[in-house]
């Protein structure tokens, strides 16, 4: 039965505890768990991430509010913790980052597939088609780095295939701004999706931006600078979905329901005990924030929440395989282009374009996603695996047999 | 220009002797100072040792046989009184280490490429040799799990381990700052850990009954042996010939 937000009360802040044992707890098996269950811990760091980024921007803009941000934003710190520190220590950060892709690509898809506002679920399929591309740039450089295989990670449910290619994605910054939901008349999932991917997206880049000097080889840096700048694309984007005339506080509550949303699509689909237990804890914890703004919006702003949030929550974010309907988008998609908030087929994109005068720059003096991937097709057990087995185990007369 | 020596005179800063003022005075502070809390390191191990009672099934677990045969044959095995999934897990661990020193190999390709080599240091042909070698290993032991009714395509928890053991290895020689001498020092620990590793498995494998995969195994090994000795032989070579190299002028310190 869905989640009835209004009766549904949680837990409240004032009981929301923790330690620094409970933060920081056995975290998931990078082999034995389902990549699914990675791609939720990925999300959740990346959702509670921006409740802080979000909560720490309007302490600055607002004196009234600051308090109350101050009181909940802890518990989100601590939370976040908690989710993020679930990642196993053995899962490489070029693993992680495979995790990112697919989380980016599966969840973009399941939000574009239930968006009703037809221009929003275009960006979603426009957005999830780079991201896609960015699964198979990341798979050729882990193959041919560490010599490991990228399906180790995404357990063949996703595809490892080009998108569209890194190397047209980067875009003119005024080619990445869209058109913003109206949020008198926007349906309230399109608001949840559009804050849901946006967070997703500002958490991709930060990791990207963060870990990526950490790598020695010179093509991993720069395709992890390369990816991270259309990771900045996509927040430009998705963040420009979102009405700036919603006030502080209907963003707030808004975000608070997207959180609860989150958490509880994670419960539907859990498959590890010891992890659903959290996203139940944190179902009820995000009900309690949402109740505590909730009433900061009746009390300050004098209106009524129902306004702005739905009755109930909607249909579960599908943390499943979305093959079919990414390589319908894919063959169908491909080649549109932004031109300003339109989509456009590269085709009518004039040579003297923004963009394209943005790109030839850029990738002026060679394109690391085209380097990385140079020739790369994936195979099971990696693209060695395919001439380890033309060779043989057969070496200069010593027949190994 | 890359520059294909090591160890020269220039500014570290890292000693606490680079600031003798700021290092007394800092040195007088932390001798002032009194910790917060009583005990010492043996802290941190109880702390670890709490976390390895509740570590669960740890790293993770290896698959079930992929084949029909497989199930057969890990039944017969269980029957004898054996742990059938030890071999799996051991073979999964060589395999993904020999696929990984394909790329360590061809990494250093690509420094030979750029640094040359040195009198007694590795030629093309050999450091090629030596990457068909692991080619073949690899080949070889995704061969022997399809056999046993494994599935080589898997990360089994010793490879994933040997993994995080040995994740300095590419990142070193990866790093576009090191030369063809460093990229040796790293393909020694490589090479050490893998001649050592296959003994083990040819062991396992006799002990199971599976002599004729033993066999095979050996002659892997034999070559193995041989990557080790060449990889020793080139870096203390390298080594040597660093130490007789004139110092770079270019980087000695101004007289007084």
């Amino acid at each position: 039965m869905a989640l009835d937000l209004f009766k549904e009360k949680g837990t409240p802040v004032e009981r929301q505890s923790f330690t620094w044992k409970d933060m920081v707890r056995r975290p998931y098996s990078k082999m034995d768990d389902d990549a699914f269950t990675r791609t939720r811990v990925i999300l959740m760091n990346g959702i509670e991430a921006d409740a802080l980024r979000m909560k720490h921007i309007f302490a600055r803009l607002n004196l009234e509010l600051r308090p109350h941000l101050a009181l909940v934003r802890r518990a989100e710190h601590h939370q976040q913790t908690l989710v993020n520190w679930l990642t196993p220590p053995d899962q490489k950060v070029i693993e992680t980052t495979l995790g990112f892709e697919q989380l980016a690509i599966e969840v973009t898809a399941s939000v574009a597939l239930h968006e009703p506002d037809p221009y929003l679920a275009q960006t979603y399929r426009f957005g999830m088609l780079e991201d896609f591309d960015h699964l198979y740039r990341y798979s050729a450089l882990y193959d041919r780095l560490e010599g490991q295989d990228p399906n180790n990670i995404t357990q063949s449910y996703t595809d490892i295939i080009p998108g569209r290619p890194t190397v047209v994605e980067h875009r003119h910054p005024l080619d990445d701004l869209r058109r913003p939901y109206d949020c008198k008349t926007a349906d309230p999932l399109s608001k949840l999706h559009a804050m849901t991917i946006t967070a997703s997206e500002f958490q991709t880049h930060d990791y990207y931006m963060t870990v990526g000097p950490t790598f020695t080889d010179p093509v991993a840096r720069q395709l992890y600078a390369e990816i991270a700048s259309i990771e900045e694309q996509h927040v430009t984007q998705y963040g420009s979905l979102m009405d700036p005339g919603e006030s502080l506080l209907e963003k707030w509550m808004l975000h608070e329901a997207m959180e609860v949303y989150n958490y509880y699509s994670c419960l539907a689909y859990e498959s590890n005990p010891r992890i659903k237990e959290i996203w139940q804890r944190f179902v009820d914890y995000e009900l309690g924030h949402l109740h505590y703004v909730m009433e900061l919006f009746k009390n300050l702003e004098k209106r009524d929440p129902a306004e702005v949030l739905p009755r109930t929550l909607p249909e579960p974010i599908a943390f499943k395989e979305h093959r079919e309907f990414v390589r319908k988008v894919l063959s169908q998609e491909v080649d549109m282009r932004s031109d300003g908030m339109d989509y456009v087929d590269k085709s009518q994109l004039p040579p003297d374009h923004r963009t394209l005068a943005y790109q030839a720059q850029l990738n002026s003096e060679g394109s690391p996603s085209e380097t990385a991937a140079a020739g790369y097709t994936w195979r099971p057990g990696t693209e060695l695996a395919a001439k380890a087995q033309r060779m043989g185990s057969v070496l200069e007369g010593r027949r190994l047999q | 220009m890359s520059k294909d020596t090591v160890a020269d005179v220039g500014m570290n800063r890292t000693g606490i002797k680079t600031s003798p003022v700021d290092s007394k005075d800092i040195i007088a502070q932390a001798e002032k100072a009194r910790p917060s809390s009583p005990g010492d390191a043996q802290a941190i191990a109880d702390v670890r040792k709490q976390y390895m009672r509740e570590s669960g099934d740890g790293l993770g677990r290896v698959p079930p046989p992929s084949s029909l045969k497989g199930v057969a044959k890990t039944a017969v095995d269980m029957l004898k009184g054996g742990k059938p999934t030890v071999f799996i897990d051991k073979l999964g661990e060589r395999l993904a280490f020999e696929r990984s020193g394909v790329r360590l190999y061809e990494g250093a390709l690509s420094k030979l490429d750029v640094f040359g080599s040195w009198e007694g240091g590795p030629s093309r042909e050999l450091l090629t040799k030596i990457l068909d070698d692991e080619l073949s290993h690899f080949a070889l032991l995704m061969e022997a799990m399809e056999k046993l009714g494994a599935d080589p395509t898997a990360m089994t928890p010793s490879a994933d381990l040997t993994s995080v053991i040995s994740m300095g290895v590419p990142a070193a020689i990866s790093d576009a700052r090191t030369n063809l001498r460093q990229t040796m020092q790293a393909l020694l620990v490589a090479e050490l850990t893998d001649n050592a590793s296959w003994e083990v498995l040819i062991d396992l494998a006799r002990g199971l009954g599976h002599d004729s995969l033993a066999d095979r195994f050996q002659l892997a090994l034999d070559a193995e042996a041989e990557h080790l000795a060449l990889v020793k032989g080139w870096y203390a070579a390298g080594v040597s010939t660093e130490a007789r190299a004139p110092m770079d002028s270019a980087s000695m310190p101004a007289q007084p």
